[in-house]
């Protein structure tokens, strides 16, 4: 691998033609060389004391990286995880020590658990302050261990250009994760003889994807020909792999219905014949009771992750379970496997799509059918095309997909309208949902709607979000002012902390423990920031209300006031098995 | 008692490592997320050159302690992790003992006992004298108990190591991780800020 000569001219200008390799640089210069190999485009960030160094570097990368100040790192973070999840690269943050890292938590720990590349970088105290209580010092390495698939402290210059490389190698390799990495203020302005920056590739100690078994390959493949109700289930690890394609021709050829984990929407098409839906606790309701029937189980890159299965101890127990993922850790976590399929889908699933039969399971297939019709008549319909009285959260989805044709990226806050945004959200593309599945983050979709734009700029991006998690991170509405992203928001406001409040109504005998929460006028709130917006309580004006934020030239905001007490359903109530999942 | 805790037992984990600050930290915590007490860490270096070794020993069946290894190797600078019962495991503790000279000088039965309990002394002061024993945690306990009559002063014990029985060493393993997979062509890297087709692994 050839190192790369740095791009910036800064200390000899009159050199350049000479010796580009080789010369004296600080070691804030040698990180945004490093993150200018690496394709970074777009940082999100938060200047303050201890990163300052890094800072004053960057005023020189103007025209090279773009830099979007954020109004909190919590929001940095997540805008980072809205860029990595839209664009397929890696979301890079950068921090200040103290308060400015510890703001990056909530982000890290859902990076973490949805596996989601980021390198976030954090000013620290100088080395010699280390351990003193200074100013703004906080042991970030302790702190972020447990939420990092890696991370590490750099108090010399020298090597930043190794460490970073390994960062990103790290983020993005294997199942992917945040990685966080502490410099030292001494570390940034230390000049150190800088002799270009090489790409990791390999680390001794790391194997980013097990070694493809083949006897797996033949085994499952011979269960698969065998079975007469095989049932696929997804997960992200098909988008994160950039195996949709693959995904596609095993799905089809083997002719088996497909239903999908939250993450894992939009891998092959909504409207696919064989896509039978949503998976968990509110998801659709033939996957959840057939789960329970099938006799194949074909789970591939997801985790089995309480939500999805309900009571483990009666999921899926009369199936034979297939495992495709490229985490070893994940197999037998939760569901015991009768095939371990370890490896990259991207390359486990064409050998497998060889080694099957092309077969048809029509009457498997109609049974899903049947069950999406009771679904149907006992819950959809009426939620998505109520004839009177207040507006529903499922309607404004629908006239949304009716008006875009699932061609917009979706992103969604955390709670009921979540719920409902990826029930009914029409995807037509894959990386076109984006939602905080594992850690459940309010507060994620604003930041993460505008990273979303900046990963997937020719695309547009709608945020849907409740009037509960959209309070947790509003200040960034002065993000999307100053950066001018264009960024669709719907505040779906049921005046209520939604899902809670089911909860406390199915199951607290409607005691609603601090569950009316109050709400600013959001439309007053934006055009506070320059952005537009308008509040619409009738039926009549949604349609319209949604095309005129779509058309609109820049961010738009809309709230829908929807009715108060609705539910999500189905449901499969905490502690119960798939099957006795509840139509109301 | 349920099954889980019928099937406990101890289990030696064996975990090679880079050198690098803070992994213990990151083993420790799997640990602790579970609420599973580690009942003796060591760790030291390897016979290879950089290489660490923590003997590592909880009480657990063996479904959890195989999530949990798994859990470990996870960890960016683990190579490689193994788990044995005590039947696959030579192992020990090493225990010092301080006593005063004078009642080992006075008391010629102390010093019987030392000797029917394989006990070696390590230092002799005019104050004090210490004494070192190695074996089982049963072996060195019923030293203690041995030994308090007689005024004990200070004892200390160090964590379990232990050598695995059906082993080749670690030496031929470390050199295929060393050659595996040097990975994906690197020139991808480069092309990272093309957009949608770049996320490869």
């Amino acid at each position: 691998m050839e190192t790369q000569a740095i791009t910036q001219e800064i200390s000899e200008p009159a050199a350049e033609n000479a010796k580009p390799l080789t010369k004296e640089v600080s070691g804030s210069v040698a990180l945004l060389e490093a993150l200018i190999v690496e394709g970074v485009d777009t940082v999100f960030g938060y200047p303050g004391g201890a990163i300052m160094p890094i800072y004053d570097a960057l005023y020189d990368y103007n025209d090279k990286l773009n830099h979007v100040l954020v109004r909190h790192e919590q929001g940095g973070i997540h805008a980072g995880q809205g860029y990595a999840r839209t664009s397929g690269k890696v979301g890079v943050v950068f921090a200040t020590s103290g308060p400015g890292a510890t703001n990056l938590i909530t982000g890290l720990a859902d990076a973490q658990i949805d596996s989601t590349p980021l390198v976030c970088i954090t000013g620290q105290v100088f080395a010699h302050l280390l351990g003193t209580d200074a100013f703004q010092e906080t042991d970030v390495i302790n702190i972020t261990t447990p939420v990092t698939k890696w991370n590490y402290q750099v108090t010399d210059a020298n090597e930043i250009p190794e460490v970073i490389a390994k960062a990103f190698y790290i983020a993005k390799s294997g199942r992917p994760g945040p990685v966080l990495i502490d410099i030292t203020k001494n570390a940034q302005i230390q000049k150190f003889k800088y002799e270009g920056y090489t790409p990791c590739n390999h680390i001794r100690s790391y194997r980013p994807k097990p070694i493809v078994r083949t006897e797996y390959i033949q085994q499952a493949a011979e269960l698969i020909n065998q079975a007469k109700k095989p049932f696929i289930i997804w997960g992200q690890g098909v988008i994160l792999g950039s195996a949709e394609q693959e995904f596609k021709a095993f799905v089809e050829k083997s002719g088996i219905p497909a239903a999908w984990t939250i993450l894992g929407a939009g891998a092959i098409p909504s409207d696919h014949e064989q896509n039978v839906g949503m998976l968990g606790m509110h998801g659709n309701y033939g996957p959840n009771v057939l789960t329970n029937e099938c006799d194949v189980l074909i789970a591939i890159g997801m985790r089995f992750d309480d939500r999805v299965t309900g009571r483990l101890d009666k999921y899926a127990k009369q199936a034979k379970v297939i495992h495709l993922d490229i985490d070893p850790a994940e197999i037998d976590k939760n569901v015991k496997t009768t095939v371990p399929v370890w490896g990259d889908c991207k390359e486990t699933l064409p050998m497998l799509t060889a080694a099957i039969e092309q077969k048809k399971h029509n009457d498997w297939l109609n049974k899903f059918n049947e069950y999406t019709q009771k679904e149907v008549e006992a819950v959809i319909y009426d939620e998505l095309n109520p004839a009177s009285g207040e507006m529903t959260m499922g309607e404004v989805i629908k006239q949304l997909n009716d008006i875009t044709k699932g061609e917009t990226v979706i992103v969604s806050d955390v709670g009921q309208h979540q719920m409902v945004a990826c029930r009914y959200a029409k995807l037509n593309n894959t990386r076109s949902n984006v939602t905080s599945g594992g850690l459940g983050t309010m507060g994620f979709a604003l930041p993460a709607a505008i990273g979303a734009k900046f990963g997937a700029q020719d695309r547009t991006v709608v945020a849907v979000i409740g009037d509960g998690g959209f309070q947790m991170t509003l200040q960034e509405l002065g993000t999307i002012m100053q950066s001018g992203v264009n960024v669709k928001i719907i505040i779906l406001n049921n005046h209520f902390l939604g899902m809670v409040r089911q909860w406390q109504e199915l199951f607290n005998e409607r005691r609603y423990s601090f569950v009316d929460i109050q709400s600013p006028d959001f439309v007053m709130v934006a055009r506070g920031y320059g952005i537009e917006g308008k509040s619409i309580s009738e039926r009549a004006d949604l349609a319209g209300s949604l095309k005129e934020m779509l058309d609109h030239n820049g961010s738009y905001l809309l709230e829908v006031i929807v009715t108060k007490e609705n539910n999500v359903f189905p449901m499969v109530p905490q502690g119960c098995s798939v099957s006795e999942i509840r139509l109301k | 008692m349920s099954d889980q805790d019928n099937n406990k037992q101890e289990y030696n984990i064996t975990v090679y490592t880079e050198n690098q600050i803070g992994l213990l930290n990151r083993i420790a915590i799997i640990f602790t997320r579970r609420k599973i007490n580690i009942d003796s860490l060591n760790t030291s270096p390897s016979e290879i050159e950089s290489i660490h070794r923590f003997n590592i020993v909880i009480t657990e069946s063996e479904d959890v302690v195989r999530k949990l290894a798994r859990q470990i190797e996870k960890q960016i600078e683990v190579l490689k992790v193994y788990f044995h019962t005590n039947e696959d495991v030579i192992w020990q503790e090493l225990a010092l003992y301080k006593l005063s000279t004078d009642v080992i000088a006075e008391r010629v039965s102390v010093e019987r006992l030392l000797r029917e309990n394989g006990a070696r002394v390590v230092v002799i002061r005019k104050d004090y004298t210490v004494f070192e024993t190695t074996g089982h945690r049963e072996e060195t306990d019923n030293l203690i108990k041995i030994l308090q009559p007689y005024g004990l002063i200070e004892f200390v014990r160090s964590a379990r190591v232990a050598i695995i029985k059906d082993s080749e060493g670690f030496n031929s393993k470390l050199r295929e991780f060393e050659r595996l997979e040097p990975g994906e062509d690197v020139m991808e890297n480069k092309y990272l800020n093309k957009g949608q087709k770049v996320f490869s692994m």
